[in-house]
């Protein structure tokens, strides 16, 4: 059989890791996209390079930095753009720099670029192993129930805070809530795409999803959709084609968006010619 | 039965003074107009009342202040001058309607609270409608319902507003502030937005605060009326407003300002 690759362990945790960071990269990308943080994803990746690179310095398991140093930059971020009314796109360059720059100065004062640390930029889920996947499985069900529990004021909150805070919306902390979980998502994303791929899963199946026309709820399933079947895709056609997994699932995803874009140019998603409006 | 007491509220905008010690009262089933020229501090009195904005001085809601006063803003329905959101933002109407829907909890608490005071306030909805019931009345009150399913970008200025009016009405306000809400709008839908507001003032004893450069659809439609222009110049009936050509050739005159300002923007 030409699919046998797919009975190897090493493929099917792939897959499985694959669909959580799918999942969840898709739901949060679409609040990410529609506050118009679309490079935060970025912007936090780069600083679980700094992460990681921390993790590396001090011998200590680099996901767990990772996750400290992206998690408590995001919401440091995230209260001194309020107070001082810096714009999102500097804060985001500010965090995306700052975070190389700490990763850069660690690992040339370790032992220079390692293999490892060269699978967390590009990705490597062929490489995930069976305790990864378990607990990659957990924390992505722990952010897909909390996005579900909170989807009613986090869509309120998206689309205008502040009639969400009249609405005794605590806007302040579902904001930190919604950064941290924005942050342990691009932690578990790494490991699929890579640091420099990540807006990629992001922002692409978002705005494609986006250009169908369709309400809310409709556009986040469409999204997820596009995200799961592109990184299926991606995996299964990367070990045959011997090609890596991370830039085949993110060029599927481009592919998806420039083909939406092509069909919605030739007007099929338009709902009612200006015929049928008039009728 | 005072539905909002405001005292000796100041309030700054942008580090200028925007409102200055203004005090007044609204009864309950006031439908009171709110006249004043541009940068009079309407918006920024609304977002003090709203806790969107710090003051000094004293602000409450049927006599409540405090935790018991946040227990009640969810009860107020707001309709900003303007709601700006992302352009090709998928929601539909549907959604965006269904954003100003309470939790339960809070929505009980909030009437609990109102019903405390022994006001006359009827709840649009029954207490038995489900959340889908409610979206589909409030669409129906405002003329939407054929719109439901449309994204909320497709639609014209006028019927946005209309939505957010929607948005308002699904949380069952027992106050409703709305900012300007038709500017920009043609006069056919203004004249229905004019009846809605009415009908659900005099069916439904919303108190309704509503500023408006238009005096015309003040003298039709509201029962008092304020003037501001950082200070509280009047507060009282409409009548007595009507009345005293002093203040009348001042707002109209604002007004006129302002129209003829608005006009030479289009041109």
């Amino acid at each position: 059989m030409v699919l046998d690759f797919l009975a190897y362990g090493f493929m099917q945790r792939a897959l499985v890791t694959g669909t959580a960071a799918a999942v969840c990269c898709a739901m949060i990308g679409l609040y990410l996209v529609l506050k118009r943080y679309s490079l935060f994803g970025d912007a936090l990746s780069h600083m679980a390079f700094g992460g990681i690179a921390l993790g590396y310095f001090l011998n200590i398991y680099p996901i767990w930095t990772a996750t400290a140093v992206s998690v408590s930059a995001a919401m440091g971020i995230t209260k001194i753009r309020k107070s001082t009314k810096i714009s999102g796109d500097a804060a985001v360059a500010v965090m995306l720099s700052s975070g190389l720059g700490m990763g850069v100065i660690l690992v040339s004062a370790s032992h220079g670029f390692t293999i490892d640390l060269f699978s967390f930029l590009f990705g490597s889920v062929l490489l995930t192993n069976v305790s990864d996947t378990l607990s990659f499985i957990a924390i992505s069900c722990g952010i897909i129930a909390t996005l579900v529990i909170f989807r009613k004021p986090l869509l309120h909150f998206t689309f205008d805070e502040e009639q969400a805070k009249v609405n005794g919306v605590p806007v302040e902390k579902l904001n930190y809530l919604f950064i941290a979980l924005a942050a342990v998502t691009v932690i578990i994303t790494m490991r699929l795409v890579g640091i420099l791929l990540i807006s990629a899963l992001i922002v692409l199946p978002n705005i494609t999803a986006m250009m169908m026309g369709k309400g809310f709820k409709k556009t986040m399933l469409i999204s997820i959709s596009l995200s799961v079947a592109a990184t299926t895709l991606g995996i299964v056609l990367s070990y045959p084609l011997n090609l890596a997994p991370s830039g085949s699932i993110v060029m599927i995803l481009v592919a998806m968006y420039v083909g939406t874009l092509l069909v919605k140019q030739m007007g099929l998603f338009s709902r009612k010619t200006i015929v049928q409006e008039i009728q | 039965m005072n539905v909002l007491d405001v005292e000796n509220v100041s309030a700054s905008h942008n580090g200028t003074l925007a409102i200055n010690k203004i005090s007044f009262s609204v009864k309950e089933g006031d439908l009171l107009g709110i006249v004043g020229p541009n940068g009079a501090g309407k918006t920024t009195l609304f977002r003090a009342i709203l806790g969107l904005q710090n003051y000094q001085g004293k602000i409450r809601l049927f006599g409540y202040e405090g935790s018991q006063y946040a227990a009640l803003l969810p009860m107020v329905g707001y309709v900003p001058q303007k709601v700006s959101f992302e352009s090709n933002f998928p929601a539909t109407v549907f959604d965006v309607v269904g954003m100003g829907l309470l939790p339960k909890k809070k929505l009980q608490r909030g009437v609990a609270l109102i019903q405390g005071c022994g006001c006359n306030w009827n709840r649009i909805f029954g207490e038995s409608s489900k959340n889908t019931e409610k979206i589909g009345k409030a669409l129906e009150i405002v003329g939407l319902e054929h719109l439901r399913d449309r994204r909320i970008s497709e639609l014209s200025g006028g019927e946005q507003q209309r939505t957010f009016i929607a948005s308002a009405l699904v949380k069952e306000p027992v106050l409703l502030i709305l900012d300007e809400p038709v500017t920009g709008v043609d006069m056919e839908v203004q004249n229905k937005f004019y009846s809605v507001i009415r009908k659900i003032n005099k069916e439904n004893k919303i108190t309704i605060i509503w500023a408006s450069h238009d005096l015309t659809a003040i003298s039709d439609y509201a029962t008092k009326v304020a003037c501001m222009n950082r200070d509280l110049f009047f507060h009282g009936e409409k009548e007595e407003f009507f009345s005293n050509k002093d203040l009348l050739k001042t707002y109209s005159e604002s007004a006129m300002q302002m129209h003829m300002h608005n006009h030479s923007h289009e041109v």
